[in-house]
């Protein structure tokens, strides 16, 4: 074996043959600080199309810290009280804006084709986050404990027990689909989300369709991105 | 037994349901439907502030 060729990362120090090393390494190559914390955004952004995705992630911060009160003080607090009545449609609105500003981001991309330049994965993280927060709703919906709840657990128990998903997501079971909503799926939806951003920040905003491919602020990310070059060539 | 006050509005009701033909569906979720395509419409046409003062 040639040292010249393979040197000893024990002895250079890099770290290397150790998973902390590597994953230290990996991470510094495609997060860099600089890009997981910019400064300023290409002209384009200063436009109302680029602000529903962080509209979503805000009605997603809203949801969760409305849910976590719901959750500390119980249902017997938040439907009786008047407080409580008002955080439960805090929950409700935050969600409703959510729903909102997350598809009109989802109709704003799907037009401007935005997993263009090798952001497909973007692109499939945003419809995995529309599709759990889907699920995460229904069980939302479960909770209210009312006829409506109601109606609408036992109009979806016999399709989900088609699929063979009725022993771990039981509609009928309360104390089953609360654990879903207030743990198993908000950890779903925040991870999907954490990893859409990371995506969004590593391979940069979209630009749009009309950007000219002689624009100053396209050239050097396309030239410096191997990942957009490999799939070019 | 008590008896319930008129004012208290029924436990459950169907809302104002809106229907063309086939097309059915309730007014809560056209006004949401209705919404977000006005929100698409003016995120395309209005102009964003500052952004013209921006490089």
């Amino acid at each position: 074996m040639n040292a010249t060729q393979t040197p000893d990362p024990e002895a250079d120090g890099t770290g290397a043959y150790t998973w902390t090393g590597k994953s230290r390494r990996w991470f510094l190559k495609h997060l860099p600080p600089e890009k997981l914390l910019p400064e300023d955004q290409p002209s384009y952004v200063a436009s109302w199309a680029y602000v529903f995705g962080m509209g979503a992630v805000a009605g997603l911060v809203f949801i969760v810290a409305s849910g976590v009160v719901l959750s500390l003080n119980g249902p017997q607090w938040y439907h009786v009280s008047a407080l409580g009545h008002f955080v439960n449609s805090a929950h409700l609105w935050s969600v409703e804006l959510f729903f909102m500003f997350m598809v009109v981001h989802l109709w704003i991309k799907f037009w401007m084709a935005a997993w263009r330049g090798g952001r497909v994965l973007t692109w499939i993280t945003g419809m995995v986050a529309f599709l759990v927060s889907i699920v995460a709703a229904f069980t939302g919906y479960l909770l209210q404990t009312n006829f409506d709840s109601q109606w609408i657990a036992f109009e979806a128990k016999d399709a989900l027990n088609a699929v063979g998903v009725g022993a771990w997501f039981n509609v009928a079971n309360l104390g089953q689909i609360f654990m879903w909503h207030i743990v198993l799926l908000p950890l779903a939806v925040g991870a999907v989300v954490v990893l859409h951003v990371l995506l969004v920040r590593a391979h940069g905003v979209v630009p749009p369709l009309d950007a000219a491919e002689t624009d100053a602020q396209l050239q050097q990310p396309v030239s410096e991105d191997p990942e957009t070059k490999a799939e070019r060539s | 037994m008590y008896k319930l006050p008129m004012s208290v509005p029924p436990a459950i009701s169907p809302g104002t349901y809106f229907g063309w033909g086939d097309v059915t569906i309730q007014s809560g979720n056209l006004v949401v439907i209705v919404a977000m395509l006005v929100l698409f419409a003016l995120a395309l046409v209005l102009p964003f502030p500052g952004g013209k003062s921006r490089k």
